[in-house]
């Protein structure tokens, strides 16, 4: 289980995120959602280790995330982040041999199990056959599926992932999240899209300025009020024909309506 | 979930037992490089006869069925040459692919750093002022003390909040090379000014590189430094490859960025400046080398590094047989050979790129 106890972070003068305490089950996917510049991505990268806390705690299992080491935590700890796309000619099994490596030893050869383990990770997200190509040949749903490969052969216990469906189309998206639940991973994620979110994750929590403001199932926390308060637009809640979760319609408010 | 197919497509894989081949073909290929390297000169000399001279001098024979003079020229004069030559063309190759990882660019080189206008201040100094406080050595120490000045200068420029980033670096290291460019400029001028007019001339020389003054005494420094370089890089190979993939990524598959930032860049400085002090600025070895081995092998650095080694060696040990034969008795500085070859392999390289961007 993840646990963020009164985590802050940024610089001590300019915090990004204040405060914040959240839970990640096992077997959940948990959606981190606000706006823009709200704090989603640093407090990821509090999680994955990029970025040292100033304040507070990132458990996973009782041991202390920032007190292991960088290559531990990467063992316990796998992501899918959003960094510009490589000048080099990576292939797919390059990038998926990725994440075998915080498993070997300077020393070690890749060993015939980490190859199995490789070949199952590209075929659990149906990219085998793809596992020659160069990746900047891939279109965008098929990048994130190897990441999602990568992040996987990586055996970790715990998966952040920073708005994996950025930049895909709509079939891409869905298809992302359905494969996301289908792996039984646990995992945290950003998004954009609130309702995917709806759809898709366990619980969700939601970010605005850098603090919690809400947390729990998407039947309790997307009210129209909300998201009127933290997305800046009107809402109109209602509940999905087909697959019967909280869907939500958006409108923009008129000037002067704006309750911030 | 259904899948299309189960199995590992193709060369997707890469298979070890090629990786072995393919080093041993090239070190046979090394090896018959060095040798006929040593044949080709003034005085032609058999193979065997090398051979035969090689191994007396390792461990002395009983009969010598070779001329004093065969003896002279081979053990003297050619082998220490040739050997140098390989020896700082394995170093810059192994260098370039190390950088090109370390600061995420393909375009990146030994010379990021301004090593090498830095080291031209130094020579320059001996060359034009004749400051020679070490005797025959002096030349070298002062083009190395340069170049770790210059590295020393732009690692400082670079680093903020003691993180260093890549473009920063570059940035820094453009900076350098311009100012320490300029210094070696106003040197020279000062020179001719007083009327010195070889100076100028042999700083040109130098900066373009070469061999002609190679003796044995300076093999074993730059050979050990390979040795160990390599073997520290290639222990790190899945650190530089993942590092490939972006900073933060790196860090989430577990490589603590900034210590082997720090680390391998110290360590790809000093082989660059002692290469650099034997040589001069040999260009474009470490650039094109690493860049045609990837093309070859992929981008996995535990094959790159080995391959790009023994590839820039026979690749510098040709250009060192030109470099003296081309118009003997007179030099031609190999760094004219190197950069010769290496505007066309980018023009290539250029068209290979905006090729692929299109079929995407």
């Amino acid at each position: 289980m993840l646990r963020l106890d009164d985590v802050y972070a940024g610089v001590p003068e300019r915090l990004i995120v204040s405060a914040v305490s959240l839970e990640v089950h096992p077997g959940e996917i948990v959606g981190l959602l606000g706006p823009n510049g709200s704090g989603k991505s640093t407090l990821l990268r509090c999680v994955y280790r990029v970025l040292r806390p100033v304040r507070g705690t990132i458990e996973l299992d009782g041991e202390n995330v920032w007190a292991l080491s960088q290559r531990e935590a990467a063992r316990r700890i796998a992501a899918v982040v959003q960094e510009p796309a490589s000048d080099f000619d990576l292939t797919v099994w390059d990038v998926v041999s990725m994440g075998r490596s915080p498993h070997l030893g300077m020393l070690d050869r890749t060993r015939a199990r980490d190859e199995e383990l490789i070949a199952a990770a590209l075929d659990r997200v149906e990219a085998l056959h793809l596992a020659a190509r160069r990746v900047e040949t891939l279109s965008g749903g098929e990048k994130q599926r190897v990441l999602l490969a990568r992040a996987l052969a990586q055996e970790g216990r715990l998966l952040v992932l920073d708005e994996p469906t950025n930049h895909l189309d709509i079939r891409h998206q869905l298809e992302l999240v359905q494969l996301l639940r289908a792996l039984g991973l646990t995992a945290l994620t950003a998004l954009h899209d609130l309702n995917l979110a709806a759809t898709y994750c366990d619980r969700i929590y939601v970010l605005n300025t850098g603090s919690l403001v809400a947390g729990g199932t998407p039947e309790e926390v997307l009210t129209p009020s909300l998201v009127t308060t933290v997305f800046g637009v009107g809402a109109t809640r209602t509940r999905h024909p087909v697959t019967e979760r909280v869907a939500l319609f958006f409108h923009a408010l008129s000037p002067g309506q704006t309750e911030r | 979930m259904v899948s299309a197919a189960r199995s590992v497509p193709v060369n997707a894989k890469p298979s070890s037992a090629r990786l072995v081949w393919t080093c041993a073909a090239l070190i046979v290929v090394l090896l018959a490089t060095v040798t006929i390297a040593v044949t080709i000169g003034p005085v032609t000399i058999a193979p065997g006869t090398v051979w035969a001279i090689v191994l007396d001098g390792v461990w002395p024979q009983r009969s010598h069925p070779w001329t004093a003079s065969e003896a002279y020229i081979v053990w003297q004069l050619r082998l220490p040459r040739v050997l140098l030559s390989a020896c700082v063309g394995a170093g810059l190759a192994v260098v370039g692919t190390a950088l090109q990882a370390l600061v995420r660019n393909p375009l990146a080189d030994p010379y990021v750093f301004g090593i090498t206008s830095g080291a031209s201040v130094g020579a320059t100094l001996v060359l034009v002022l004749g400051i020679g406080a070490f005797g025959d050595y002096s030349l070298s120490i002062a083009a190395f003390g340069g170049a770790v000045g210059a590295f020393a200068l732009v690692l400082a420029l670079a680093r903020s909040g003691g993180n260093l980033s890549p473009m920063r670096l570059i940035l820094a290291g453009l900076a350098v090379a311009y100012a320490m460019s300029a210094v070696t400029s106003f040197l020279v001028f000062l020179a001719a000014h007083e009327g010195n007019q070889g100076a100028a001339l042999s700083v040109l020389f130098w900066i373009l590189g070469g061999f002609g003054a190679a003796r044995w005494e300076q093999v074993p420094l730059p050979a050990i430094l390979l040795a160990m370089g390599v073997t520290l890089l290639i222990l790190h190979a899945r650190s530089l490859n993942a590092l490939l993939a972006g900073d933060e990524t790196a860090a989430t598959l577990g490589v603590d960025v900034k210590r082997l930032r720090w680390r391998l860049f110290g360590l790809c400085s000093l082989l660059t400046g002692v290469m650099v002090a034997v040589s001069g600025g040999i260009g474009f070895v470490g650039l094109m080398v690493p860049h045609a081995v990837r093309l070859l092998v992929g981008t996995d650095h535990r094959r790159v590094l080995p391959i790009a080694m023994l590839a820039g060696g026979i690749f510098l040990a040709w250009a060192d047989v030109l470099a003296r034969t081309l118009f003997a008795p007179a030099e031609l500085p190999i760094g004219i050979i190197t950069a010769l070859s290496g505007a066309p392999f980018f023009m290539w390289l250029l068209q290979r790129r905006g090729m692929t961007s299109e079929t995407r």
